[in-house]
């Protein structure tokens, strides 16, 4: 039986404010217990909220970005509950009149060709983040409210994700967005990005399509959980459907918790129907008006989002859309490091191959972002002149970027010092093609009877380099074996 | 609009408030009459009057992304009828 897997995403994003949304004490990770709290946060008789401007400024940027629709008009709201991770027994939230409504987010195509779109937004709002619980053995729950009113914008999907790598892919892109946005750090580990999915499936049975119950998926702690959860979620659902037969109409919306080492989702607590959140508005803090001028000063506060990136990568470079999203979803320092070279060079494709092949290579081994990388955009500008005029082989350049990085010198000292150059006298080459062929009499006697011929000349191709000390101009090489090797053909 | 003692028993359980059948009996007839009372609201026409978000006119009041000293901690966890000088204390909650 056929089924369609039906996904929208609550995303959770802690915004990077020095101070707290409703209280002035600060917002920092880490920190010993309960360091972090005033008596706003600890909800104390008598105290009241004021709005943080920049956690504001930060939510309007975001859904601005997002292609929301900014109200004109928003307020806040209490949503009531018990539960000891707000003292004050209710979250300040927006409930129905959130500060924007609707927008998408473009997603690229994956490396394989699959996934891309649009995935709607239903809204995005702003609300107090809670404190954390710790459930210990001994029969008590340890509170730490350090994380009590961290700003906290909620972005929540239309249902239009159909597959759990989708899922992953727009929560992936959202991080992207959000960090060229500069409004949060986005470190899932840290909780300062959080994800829940509601999840059910559509089935096409004999008797016309049915729906299964909706689940939320809660503790999704990585992207990798996020896609683990929502396959086996799909499953489940489907196995339990064959079971019970329950459909959307018959059960309520559950909560399930996600346990990664066991790789299965588990029940929690049924989930309170808003209406038992008695929603109202919130009397201790005044709305908020958004004129035309305000939204205009955020919207021109927005640089280049990732999608307008790729595009000019594309359009102005003539990347592919793979290459172009490589450079783009590594994050921005290595966009603006590819954005940097080409003022310099006008060899784009190279640029791109370097910084993907090598670059990235090397700023992973040494755990460095390309802001402050040791080899600055000019100096690759420079290096990668050299290889194209000719002046090295492509295999030497790489070694002497490896040393500029070692060694924080220029290529040319690096030239100088280690007598990196180019070998192109076609005699030199000639003679090592020969000591190449004189030496691997067998290679000969493969190519001979038919064996792999590309593998072959490869081979014989890394021989003469050797031969050379690398120092061969690979085109000559090639173009000498190439003649030699027709020349040993035709004698039979 | 008439409760049921099923809507007063939903709204003790939400407040965390132990009420005994006797008192949801007494609270059902209360709280009738509370909203009853209420209700008297609904005989105004409001058609033309525009929602009231806030009971003051006033908009827009923010304050700067400061940071101002934290309690002491020793001071955050005075009052708290539990604690291990780290953390608040409760009986263990699991969602």
């Amino acid at each position: 039986m056929n089924y369609t897997l039906i996904i929208g995403l609550e995303v959770h994003v802690q915004l990077t404010t020095q101070s707290k949304m409703f209280a002035r004490c600060g917002t920092e990770f880490g920190l010993p217990p309960n360091t972090q709290t005033d008596p706003v946060s600890l909800g104390l008789p008598g105290t009241l909220p004021v709005m943080n401007r920049r956690a504001f400024e930060l939510a309007l940027k975001t859904a601005t970005a997002l292609h929301a629709e900014i109200a004109p008009f928003t307020k806040w709201d209490r949503k009531n509950y018990y539960y000891p991770d707000l003292p004050k027994n209710y979250q300040i939230s927006q409930y129905d009149l959130p500060f924007s409504r609707g927008g998408h987010l473009d997603i690229p195509v994956r490396k394989d060709g699959t996934g891309g779109g649009i995935c709607r937004l239903t809204r995005v709002h702003l609300e107090e983040d809670t404190g954390k619980l710790t459930h210990g053995a001994g029969g008590y729950s340890e509170i730490d409210l350090n994380r009590a009113g961290i700003p906290l914008m909620e972005i929540v999907t239309e249902p239009d994700i159909r597959s759990a790598a989708d899922a992953r892919g727009c929560l992936e892109e959202l991080r992207l967005v959000l960090r060229y946005l500069e409004v949060s750090d986005c470190e899932m580990q840290e909780g300062s990005l959080r994800c829940d999915a509601n999840v059910n499936l559509h089935i096409e049975t004999p008797h016309g399509a049915i729906a299964t119950p909706i689940v939320e998926v809660k503790n999704l702690n990585s992207f990798r959980s996020v896609e683990r959860a929502l396959e086996y979620e799909a499953e489940r659902q489907f196995r339990q459907w064959q079971e019970d037969g329950l459909t959307i109409k018959d059960a309520h919306k559950e909560t399930r918790g996600w346990s990664d080492p066991e790789g299965v989702t588990k029940p929690q607590r049924r989930k309170e129907t808003a209406a038992d959140y008695r929603y109202f508005p919130e009397p201790d803090l005044v709305p908020v008006v958004v004129d035309d001028a305000w939204r205009a000063r955020v919207k021109a506060s927005i640089g280049e989002l990732p999608a307008a990136r790729r595009a000019r990568f594309e359009a102005d470079f003539g990347l592919t859309p793979y290459d172009a999203n490589v450079l783009v979803e590594q994050g921005r320092d290595v966009a603006d490091y590819f954005d940097a070279v080409v003022t310099k060079t006008s060899e784009y494709k190279l640029a791109s191959n370097w910084i993907q092949q090598d670059i990235l290579r090397i700023a992973k081994e040494l755990k460095l972002t390309l802001t402050g990388f040791p080899v600055g955009p000019d100096e690759l500008a420079e290096l990668i002149g050299r290889v194209q005029r000719g002046e090295l082989n492509t295999n030497q350049g790489r070694e002497v970027l490896a040393k500029m990085v070692e060694r924080g010198q220029s290529a040319e000292a690096i030239i100088e010092a280690d007598g990196y150059k180019m070998v192109s006298d076609r005699g030199a080459i000639a003679a090592a093609v020969d000591a190449a062929l004189a030496a691997n009499p067998k290679a000969i006697e493969d190519l001979k009877k038919g064996k792999k011929p590309d593998a072959v000349k490869g081979f014989l191709r890394g021989q003469v380099m050797k031969q050379t000390g690398g120092k061969a101009d690979p085109k000559v090489v090639l173009d000498l074996l190439d003649a030699k090797l027709a020349e040993l053909a035709s004698d039979g | 609009m008439t409760l049921t003692p099923e809507d007063v028993a939903q709204v003790a359980l939400l407040a965390r408030l132990r009420v005994s059948p006797a008192e949801v009996e007494m609270f059902t007839e209360q709280l009738t009459k509370i909203v009853g009372f209420v209700e008297q609201l609904n005989e105004l026409d409001t058609s033309n009057v525009e929602p009231l978000a806030h009971g003051v006119e006033v908009f827009n009041v923010f304050r700067e992304d400061k940071v101002e000293p934290a309690l002491p901690r020793a001071a955050a966890l005075a009052n708290a009828p539990e604690h291990n000088d780290e953390c608040f204390i409760v009986p263990v909650v699991i969602e």
